[in-house]
């Protein structure tokens, strides 16, 4: 895994957030551009694709979401577009709603802050729990948890985009 | 006190750091005492004289008074820029644009027309000429600081404009990530800053992590269109309407008289940092015109364009992922943070009191110079991980902007997109690169276009081109595409949608080549004849002291004949025959300097130096 290489860590989904920075910038100071300022021009090519590699995987690799959704993909797994099972009546609610207040009902606002009080809560539940499912896999990897791991993410996206979409639509209806 | 390692190993030739400001310019050095400037402020104002020689600093300033039409001044404010996003510059600015700005922008002074890399190149290339007066030496290497929010035409342009004066950018370096090294390497090296940097014509935020030495930037935010110009172009308006009334006069087209006021308007400002109240005072032909300000009126009049530089702080706060009560330090960077009412709002938002007791028009500069020294190995502790301000995106269908890199990643920072081909049989693609945040190309800055050509002819779908785009650690774009199947790889040359192509800076490096030779030898020639002035001054003066006479017959002849010989070379153009004869006067002048110094009166002429030379 390239990412987990540039950063000199051994692949894994449960990372110490410190010792990724500090693996960032011992690397850093090996290979930044600065350093090969009066270095032949193959070097300072070198420096410069090990840098972009190194700041690509310390973006990826800091956030969980995206280090696991990294993760899987490497191992060939995708994650899916589409709605949770167990959301999909929740959904169904929240986009009528939604419809209303652009229609200019603005009774539904209070129905859609309490969703999206609602919706954070389930993205930090799902913080927690993707959490513990990276120890568990990294304790014992199999396809099992990654499958686990799988359904945990795809939820905690879909989750954040609705949140990003309400926040969005509350913030324009009351702009106006 | 710092940390940072300096190491002054073997002499290598200086690499300075300069910051190109909207209206002062600085250049600066790192020695083994640390940064320091290197000569005075450069107004960032360029002067074409009716001799065709172009002039930079001070002297092209004073020429906005009594030449408008021959002097430009915020150019900055047109690095990087086409025609149509300046119209609102054009409505504020005495911008003279020329014929045929339509691709790339051009503009006449005197009789001269100029891009503005060409305008800043002169700017740099006085600094680059101080420096070399004040180290005795070559300069041909820089830093230079831009503000952290340029776009990557803007970013171009500065480098561009390095080139024409002949300096190679070895790094363009954001400001505020400048300030916060100078800042760092003085004061604190751990923790949280925000640096504030509202200068003479841009705004910019950024946040940053300070860690042994490393400098990473979290997030930057700001307007390059918003600073102390904006301030002034107030003020002007509102005694421009005054004059009018009182005198029943429109003086708004006579650029010297709008100059003047400009002048009587900035030096209000700047007293009203510091005063309850000032005067714009202006004397025009035989009539006056006064208006008193107090700080009350400035401040509601202002309040509007500081609250501007707000919703980027916000906008940054968030985007670094912090809250302002966990920001250690906020520095402040820029002419236009002396006014209190900045200061005041900026306290607020980020509830601690504001460091100011950083010289704002220097700090820029002396962070360059550390970078400098990072950049020629002298600095070995510091490190700079710095982010590209904005995002970076290629149009999709139906007008919308796919984003590849986002804005606030660490730079270098690089992205790749595979592309196919639509049709079939099919072999170009045409690929559209803009920088920004919005959803819609066009409200977004369009970078460059390029024609990605030769694809083999296949069916639709079936071409696989691998497109890199890669910001470099100045945050500029180059964009590499590999054929997967063929397995060729292409470097594209990314045409700026304004700005200049190689060819052209090429010209233009050849243009001021053959100018720079004839300025650098009349400045030495000029020079020199200021120094024999003053050498031939203070001899005269010494010649009618008492103690001359003492002196003897062979040693007044030799005075005397030493003064002739330079008489003779004096209005000849060998700068070093002039030097050389400045010498024999120096040489010849000892006894009757020593005279003098010994004599009781003596020390009534100390400081006239005669023997110092």
């Amino acid at each position: 895994m390239k990412l987990y290489e540039a950063l000199g860590l051994e692949p894994a989904l449960a990372l110490h957030m410190e010792e990724v920075k500090k693996h960032f910038y011992e690397r850093s100071r090996q290979w930044h551009p600065d350093k090969f300022s009066r270095a032949s021009a193959a070097e300072q090519d070198l420096a410069l694709e090990m840098t972009a590699v190194l700041n690509d995987a310390y973006r990826t690799l800091r956030d969980p979401v995206s280090r696991a959704e990294y993760f899987l993909k490497e191992r060939g797994i995708e994650l899916s577009k589409d709605a949770p099972a167990e959301l999909l009546e929740e959904v169904f609610e929240l986009n009528m709603a939604l419809e209303e207040l652009r229609d200019g009902d603005a009774s539904v606002r209070a129905q859609l802050e309490q969703s999206a009080a609602k919706f954070r809560s389930m993205q930090m539940v799902s913080d927690t729990e993707l959490a513990s499912l990276f120890i568990h896999h990294d304790a014992a990897p199999g396809p099992a948890k990654l499958d686990q791991i799988r359904a945990a993410l795809n939820r905690r996206r879909y989750v954040s985009n609705l949140v990003r979409d309400v926040e969005k639509e509350l913030h324009v209806h009351s702009a106006n | 006190m710092s940390t940072l390692q300096i190491d002054f190993g073997e002499s290598k030739s200086h690499i300075v750091g300069i910051d190109l400001g909207t209206t002062n310019s600085l250049v600066s050095v790192m020695d083994l005492t640390g940064p320091r400037i290197l000569s005075g402020i450069v107004p960032s104002v360029v002067s074409v004289l009716p001799s065709g020689e172009i002039i930079a600093g001070a002297e092209a300033r004073e020429r906005l008074i009594t030449d408008s039409a021959s002097a430009v001044y915020s150019v900055k404010r047109l690095m990087g820029r086409g025609l149509a996003d300046i119209q609102d510059e054009l409505k504020l600015f005495p911008f003279h644009i020329a014929p045929g700005s339509e691709s790339v922008l051009q503009l006449q002074i005197g009789d001269k027309i100029l891009t503005p890399p060409e305008i800043s190149a002169h700017i740099l290339r006085k600094l680059k000429l101080d420096a070399e007066e004040v180290l005795g030496g070559p300069v041909d290497q820089a830093v230079i600081t831009v503000p952290a929010y340029f776009n990557d035409a803007q970013r171009q342009a500065t480098k561009d404009a390095g080139r024409i004066a002949g300096l190679e950018v070895l790094r363009l370096v954001n400001e505020p990530t400048a300030a916060a090294l100078a800042y760092g390497l003085d004061k604190r090296n751990q923790g949280l800053i925000a640096v504030y940097d509202f200068g003479g014509g841009t705004f910019d935020i950024s946040i940053l992590r300070l860690h042994d030495g490393i400098f990473e930037v979290l997030a930057t935010n700001g307007d390059t269109h918003l600073g102390g110009d904006d301030i002034d172009n107030l003020l002007l308006k509102i005694a421009l309407e005054d004059i009018q009334s009182e005198w029943n006069e429109d003086i708004s087209g006579k650029p010297e008289a709008v100059q003047l006021l400009r002048r009587a308007v900035i030096l209000a400002k700047e007293a009203l940092s510091f005063a309850p109240a000032a005067t714009i005072d202006l004397t025009y032909g035989d009539k006056t015109y006064q208006r008193q300000i107090n700080v009350e009126l400035f401040n509601k009049l202002i309040e509007p364009i500081i609250d501007r530089t707000l919703a980027p702080c916000r906008g940054c706060i968030q985007d670094a992922g912090v809250t302002p009560e966990q920001i250690d330090e906020v520095v402040m960077v820029g002419g236009s943070t002396r006014i209190p009412l900045v200061r005041s709002a900026v306290e607020k938002l980020f509830k601690k009191r504001p460091h100011t007791e950083l010289n704002p028009d220097e700090v820029v500069a002396l962070g360059a110079a550390v970078q400098a020294g990072v950049l020629s190995g002298d600095v070995t502790d510091a490190l700079l991980l710095d982010v590209t301000p904005l995002s970076l995106g290629i149009e999709t269908m139906g007008g919308l902007v796919s984003k590849l890199i986002h804005r606030n990643s660490t730079i270098p920072a690089s992205e790749t997109e595979l592309f196919t081909n639509g049709v079939d049989g099919q072999t170009n693609v045409l690929i559209h690169v803009v920088q920004g945040e919005r959803e819609l190309v066009k409200d977004c800055r369009s970078l460059a276009r390029f024609d990605l050509k030769g694809i083999p002819p296949m069916p639709a779908g079936m071409a696989r081109v691998q497109v890199r785009f890669l910001i470099d650690a100045n945050g500029i774009l180059s964009v590499t595409a590999k054929d997967l199947r063929a397995g060729t790889e292409q470097t594209i040359e990314v045409k700026p949608s304004y700005g200049l192509n190689d060819d052209q800076v090429e010209a233009m490096i050849l243009e001021s080549y053959a100018n720079a030779e004839e300025d650098l030898k009349e400045r030495q020639v000029r020079e020199a004849r200021v120094e024999a002035d003053a050498v031939m001054g203070a001899t005269n003066k010494a010649r009618e002291d008492a103690s001359y006479l003492t002196l003897t017959d062979e040693d007044r002849a030799g005075i005397d004949r030493a003064m002739a010989e330079l008489q003779v070379v004096y209005h000849g153009d060998d700068h070093l025959l002039i030097r050389a004869k400045i010498e024999g006067v120096d040489i010849a002048t000892q006894s009757l300097a020593e005279a003098i110094m010994n004599s009781a009166i003596g020390k009534a002429l100390e400081g006239t130096h005669i023997d110092a030379q």
